[in-house]
């Protein structure tokens, strides 16, 4: 009979932890990670099972290098009482993915599209949380 | 960040579908405000008077399409509530986009027989419900998790729509008085519809000066939240010309998604309307230059520039100037949401079906004050999530077949 294998489930005991859930346990100890696919060697965030790009479950671990800049950038408005306004932006990291972020450390209407920016891991309610300042000569 | 490769369509089996269904029966019920009201209610009601204005009864329903933003099993509960017995079910949720990308499975449906008469409907009482928009929006972090986006208490969808003005802005130097224009142009339709909930003059300057949001948006930059309901039929067009309505054919429709976070959009400024658009005119051999009314989904300002770009009504970064020049408004070149749109008539949290009514509405020549005249050709277009799914229909009188 042609065709393949059956490609047979692992057992309970042989599954690694989800790629979100190794990211997080990662971030929660101080460590910002991606992950990089070792098929096509695209960069890939958020973490994934399988690469976006070309669909290869063979996808390692790696420390950017935390240089990123500013891709959009938007002030949520709030009422002082409530903390006040706030940043939201999207970062276009060195190394070729974007993802949320907010950038710290500067008015949030100072932000602009193109400000160059530093990853830093922060512990927010009890979890780790990347979050950006502006890079030093920025 | 890569880009997206535009995937083409332009399959014969599409095109054989051009022109092979037709809607005959549209309503609206409760838009604005619906005190006491329920999401079933509305949807009942609305899909009670498109049966009728089909003449129709609901036994004659046998295929539905529809869905909900907090109940993920909904068309079970609306055929129940309708007391009918559907051989085609689509609950097919991709957000407001929905019920204009229900329309090709279920031309597909009707052409093989497998249904006769198609309700698609939707209705919600988002603005007076106790469970309504925000504490929905609450549930929603748990049943529809981001958690790649949550932490930074992104408020959405506004801070999704205003990043990508802001990107707009940035790359083509579109300003805040060209995105206001959109509201204004909105509002003079509105106060062209009776049914449409804020119909007060609007200046460019009462928009710059309205509470800030998220910037550059102030509320004025953003979609009401209203409730209301909308339904409508659609039949196989051998059959469509029995009804009491002159029919709408469907001639071409195409959705696309290419994404579902914000943090996911390849390109702020390009959005998947670029493909079903292309997709859409290819089905109807249509160009859209060919269209006399556009009805696009309005939930912000920028999305009406993003889609007049992406649908290739102007090119890409030319739509803040096309707009502020007039054009959009009444008395302009290029009629859009002549209903006043979600900006100023109706948005009770997923608008596209109300998008696709007040086409058809056009088409039949149904618009009152509004009326485009002599309006053959309308494009409708659907968006969905923050920019995430887009599906786009074009319509045509029996003059168009």
């Amino acid at each position: 009979m042609l065709g393949h294998p059956p490609i047979s489930q692992k057992k309970d005991s042989e599954m690694t932890p989800s790629m979100s859930s190794q990211y997080q346990a990662a971030l929660d100890a101080g460590r910002f990670q991606i992950q990089r696919c070792k098929g096509c060697s695209q960069a890939i965030f958020y973490p994934r099972e399988l690469c976006p790009h070309c669909g290869s479950d063979q996808l390692a671990w790696e420390e950017p290098s935390g240089n990123g800049t500013v891709y959009s950038t938007t002030v949520i408005r709030r009422k002082a009482e409530a903390g006040g306004d706030y940043n939201v932006a999207l970062i276009d990291l060195a190394e070729g993915v974007r993802m949320m972020g907010r950038v710290e450390g500067m008015a949030p209407a100072d932000v602009k599209i193109g400000l160059a920016v530093k990853a830093q891991v922060i512990q927010q309610g009890g979890k780790g949380l990347v979050v950006f300042k502006a890079a030093l000569g920025a | 960040m890569s880009m997206v490769q535009i995937r083409t369509n332009s399959s014969t089996g599409l095109q054989a579908l051009r022109g092979k269904a037709a809607i005959t029966g549209v309503a609206t019920y409760g838009c604005g405000e619906a005190p006491g009201m329920d999401d079933m209610t509305l949807l009942v009601r609305a899909a009670h008077a498109a049966v009728a204005d089909a003449g129709l009864t609901m036994q004659d329903i046998d295929g539905l399409c529809t869905a909900s933003v907090n109940a993920t099993m909904w068309p079970m509960p609306v055929i129940e509530h309708l007391g009918i017995n559907p051989t085609y079910v689509n609950g097919t949720m991709i957000g407001g986009s929905s019920f204009i990308a229900h329309l090709l499975p279920s031309i597909m449906a009707l052409a093989a027989g497998q249904c006769n008469a198609v309700l698609v409907c939707y209705g919600s009482a988002q603005r007076s419900a106790v469970f309504g928009r925000k504490e929905s929006g609450a549930a929603r972090r748990f049943l529809d998790p981001q958690p790649f986006e949550h932490p930074y208490e992104p408020v959405m969808p506004v801070a999704a729509y205003a990043m990508a003005a802001a990107r707009h802005m940035q790359q083509y130097g579109t300003t805040r008085e060209q995105l206001a224009a959109v509201a204004v142009a909105a509002r003079q339709w509105a106060q062209k519809n009776p049914e449409a909930f804020m119909r007060d003059p609007l200046s460019i300057e009462d928009v710059l000066k309205a509470r800030m949001v998220a910037d550059p948006f102030t509320v004025r930059d953003c979609c009401l939240v209203t409730d209301g309901a909308g339904a409508f039929v659609l039949t196989r067009a051998d059959r469509a010309k029995s009804g009491p309505q002159a029919p709408v054919y469907v001639l071409g429709n195409a959705t696309a998604c290419w994404n579902r976070q914000i943090s996911s959009m390849p390109e702020l400024t390009v959005t998947a309307a670029a493909q079903s658009g292309a997709q859409a005119f290819a089905m109807a051999g249509l160009k859209p230059a060919d269209m006399d009314v556009l009805e696009l989904y309005d939930a912000f300002t920028i999305n009406t520039l993003l889609f007049l770009e992406d649908l290739g009504f102007v090119k890409k970064g030319e739509a803040g100037a096309f707009v502020a020049s007039g054009a959009i408004a009444p008395g302009g070149s290029l009629p859009v949401n002549t209903n006043g749109g979600g900006l100023s008539c109706v948005h009770p949290g997923m608008y596209g079906i109300f998008a696709l009514i007040e086409a058809v509405r056009q088409l039949r020549g149904q618009g009152g004050e509004r009326q485009v005249a002599g309006a053959q050709l309308a494009l409708a277009h659907g968006n969905g999530g923050t920019l995430s799914s887009q599906s786009t229909a074009i319509l045509g009188t029996a003059a168009t077949l």
